[in-house]
């Protein structure tokens, strides 16, 4: 009886409900919402059913898109997860050095995302360019970003590098001095050499932090807009068309709000499901089923 | 298995220590016998920790040598000294299995997977580790995971000593005692030189044959846990083990009598010929247990007065005042006892003299 009287307490979640509905759940719902019809204006548009999905799923462009943004990403994480653990190795313990190098590190976290992709034009053009002019005139190796793909793409994997290892680094640094000094006396009585002491203290202690480094570095990397937008535009040709760069064109410069609603809903759950398996892996790796 | 000797060791964490007070560990001279069941004993801080890492190797000392069998090894790093460790907190390698747990210090030494299997088996049967084998370590109870930790020392058959930082800080007590025990069985069995380190004295007691007692950065004495009880020699021997404590009175020497304010308290005559020589600030000691309590004058004795007393089931703890000081007694439960005046005797054997701290003989 008096159980239903009490049941006013559910109005408190009232706010985080509204909250929720604007930044989430509304928004997607228009997307959603758009995605099954097709629209040729403001207040025109057709209802389509399931089409808009097929168009998207038989659109090869946006298959070459997909499969350039896994190799992107693979990339990503292949070289900045091992080459961060190897930049927190080499951080300093103790004295003045823990400060300077923490500030140098965050240094490129802290700038805007379309200054980076600016800061990078200049760096590599061949004239100017600090890195460009060395390559082109020092190395005598013709270096152009704008004009062949592969420069377009080894440019954005440096930029891309450059920004955000020092976060995997900053992560797996505090993962590192979080391990009690115990272990590393422990790891000198049994004497372990320094690739054990690694491999079997450092690394299994860090799998919390470098779970999270992957998980982010990964959803990032798959959803990079800003910086390839301003550095390439996407080319040259669609080299570096990511998928990202491509819904933005569908979208606002091809006006096709239903396809690229769409796919935007499948780019959505690639990420989702994605997540979710690293997740799972991550968690599992070097557990063992002890019962 | 070896002898280890510190041969003047002195420890300080400042890099330029000047005063006494810098020093962790004030020079320290000791010989640890081999195949030795030892406990060192002192509350937190005095250097106890400090001094084990000395002996393993972790940290190098300001001062003196370290020597095993006669060899010096102050300069070897831990993993050159053949010496095991088990720290306070049970240290695993959480991804490996029980077994490879065991089996690492032998690999990183290089040894053949046989040797090593036969090894392992060995040890985990020792330890009753035999069912956890293909278990992943970090499962396991508090209890199991510091028995792999004593495992990884003692599957080296060449170790020269094990050394224990108070092991069984995590353990429930229940298991406390029966890792205690076995730990006898296998000092008993592998006569290895065991060194464990504890700030609990029944620990220290049942574990070891011989006692170390740290104060301050000092080892204050080295005995029998027995000799520790009858003659300790140094002030804070007589405050730490036993319960309660030694009683102290500070005193003055007129021939073989000691004065408390005015009251005179008879001494050993040994005592009283030792006293001649020293100077410094001299007090009384006398255990609770040998204090005698009389309710009718008897000849020797001091007036006194009973302020409260607990009767502890087996035995009962008196708080005497006398004359402004308060000491306590340990008598037999059928003790005679009410509150009210007495007359306490010092017997001479058993009433110890201290001379700035330190026994006096």
């Amino acid at each position: 009886m008096n159980k239903w009287e009490n049941n006013r307490a559910w109005l408190l979640t009232v706010p985080v409900l509204v909250i929720v509905a604007f930044s989430s759940i509304i928004p997607l719902m228009t997307v959603v919402n758009y995605s099954v019809q097709d629209i040729f204006g403001p207040g025109q548009s057709l209802f389509v059913g399931t089409e808009m999905y097929k168009n998207v799923l038989r659109d090869a462009r946006l298959h070459e898109a997909l499969w350039r943004q896994f190799l992107f990403s693979g990339l990503v994480l292949l070289i900045e997860i091992p080459l961060g653990i190897a930049l927190a190795l080499a951080m300093p313990k103790k004295g003045w050095g823990v400060s300077f190098s923490l500030v140098v590190m965050a240094l490129p976290l802290l700038i805007p995302w379309n200054t980076i992709g600016s800061i990078w034009i200049i760096f590599v053009r061949p004239d100017i360019g600090l890195f460009g002019a060395f390559v082109n005139n020092v190395l005598g190796i013709g270096f152009d970003h704008t004009a062949r793909p592969l420069d377009a793409w080894i440019t954005t994997l440096l930029m891309e590098i450059w920004h955000w290892t020092p976060l995997v680094a900053l992560l797996a640094y505090a993962g590192l001095r979080a391990i009690p000094e115990v272990y590393y006396q422990a790891a000198k009585i049994d004497g372990a050499s320094p690739w054990a002491t690694f491999r079997y203290i450092q690394l299994p202690k860090m799998r919390g932090v470098l779970t999270i480094a992957v998980l982010l570095r990964f959803m990032d990397s798959f959803l990079i807009y800003a910086e390839p937008f301003v550095l390439t535009g996407g080319g040259p040709g669609n080299s570096t068309t990511f998928l990202s760069i491509y819904l933005v064109k569908l979208a606002l410069g091809q006006f096709d709000l239903g396809t690229a609603g769409a796919f935007s809903l499948i780019y959505f759950l690639i990420i989702e499901i994605l997540c979710f398996v690293f997740y799972q892996v991550l968690k599992n790796v070097g557990k063992g089923t002890g019962t | 298995m070896a002898q280890i000797e510190m041969d003047g060791v002195a420890h300080s964490y400042l890099r330029h220590p000047e005063k006494d007070a810098d020093y962790a560990i004030k020079t320290i001279a000791n010989i640890w016998d081999d195949g030795g069941a030892y406990a060192l004993l002192g509350p937190s801080g005095c250097g106890k920790t400090t001094l084990l890492n000395i002996i393993s190797g972790l940290l190098t000392p300001t001062r003196g040598r370290v020597l095993y069998n006669g060899t010096d090894v102050t300069a070897l790093p831990p993993e050159k000294r053949n010496i095991a460790q088990v720290f306070q907190f049970p240290v695993l390698y959480d991804t490996m299995t029980v077994y490879e747990n065991l089996a690492f210090p032998l690999r990183n030494r290089g040894l053949e997977k046989d040797a090593i299997h036969r090894r392992v088996q060995e040890i985990a049967d020792i330890l009753d580790l035999t069912p956890f084998l293909k278990q992943k370590a970090y499962g396991l109870a508090a209890d199991a995971k510091q028995k792999i930790s004593l495992g990884r020392g003692l599957v080296r058959s060449d170790v020269a000593a094990i050394l224990f930082d108070e092991p069984l800080t995590v353990i429930d007590p229940h298991l406390k005692w029966h890792l205690r025990r076995k730990l006898k069985e296998i000092h008993e069995q592998l006569k290895l030189t065991l060194i464990y380190v504890t700030h609990d004295q029944m620990e220290a007691l049942t574990f070891a044959e011989k006692v170390v007692v740290m104060y301050e950065g000092e080892i204050v004495q080295t005995g029998t846990p027995e000799d520790l009880f009858e003659n300790p020699e140094h002030k804070f021997v007589g405050y730490f083990i036993g319960s309660p404590g030694m009683n102290f009175l500070s005193c003055r020497l007129e021939g073989n009598i000691a004065y408390v304010n005015g009251l005179g308290i008879k001494l050993g005559k040994q005592t009283a010929n030792a006293a001649q020589k020293t100077a410094g600030k001299l007090e009384i000691g006398i255990r609770p247990k040998y204090l005698e309590i009389s309710p009718r004058p008897v000849e020797n004795a001091l007036p006194a007065h009973v302020k409260s007393f607990e009767d502890l089931g087996s035995y009962k703890i008196a708080a005497i005042l006398l004359d402004e000081k308060t000491l306590y007694a340990r008598l037999p439960e059928d003790a005679p006892l009410a509150a009210g005046n007495v007359w306490i005797v010092f017997p001479p054997e058993k009433t110890k003299l201290y001379a700035d701290g330190r026994l006096v003989k």
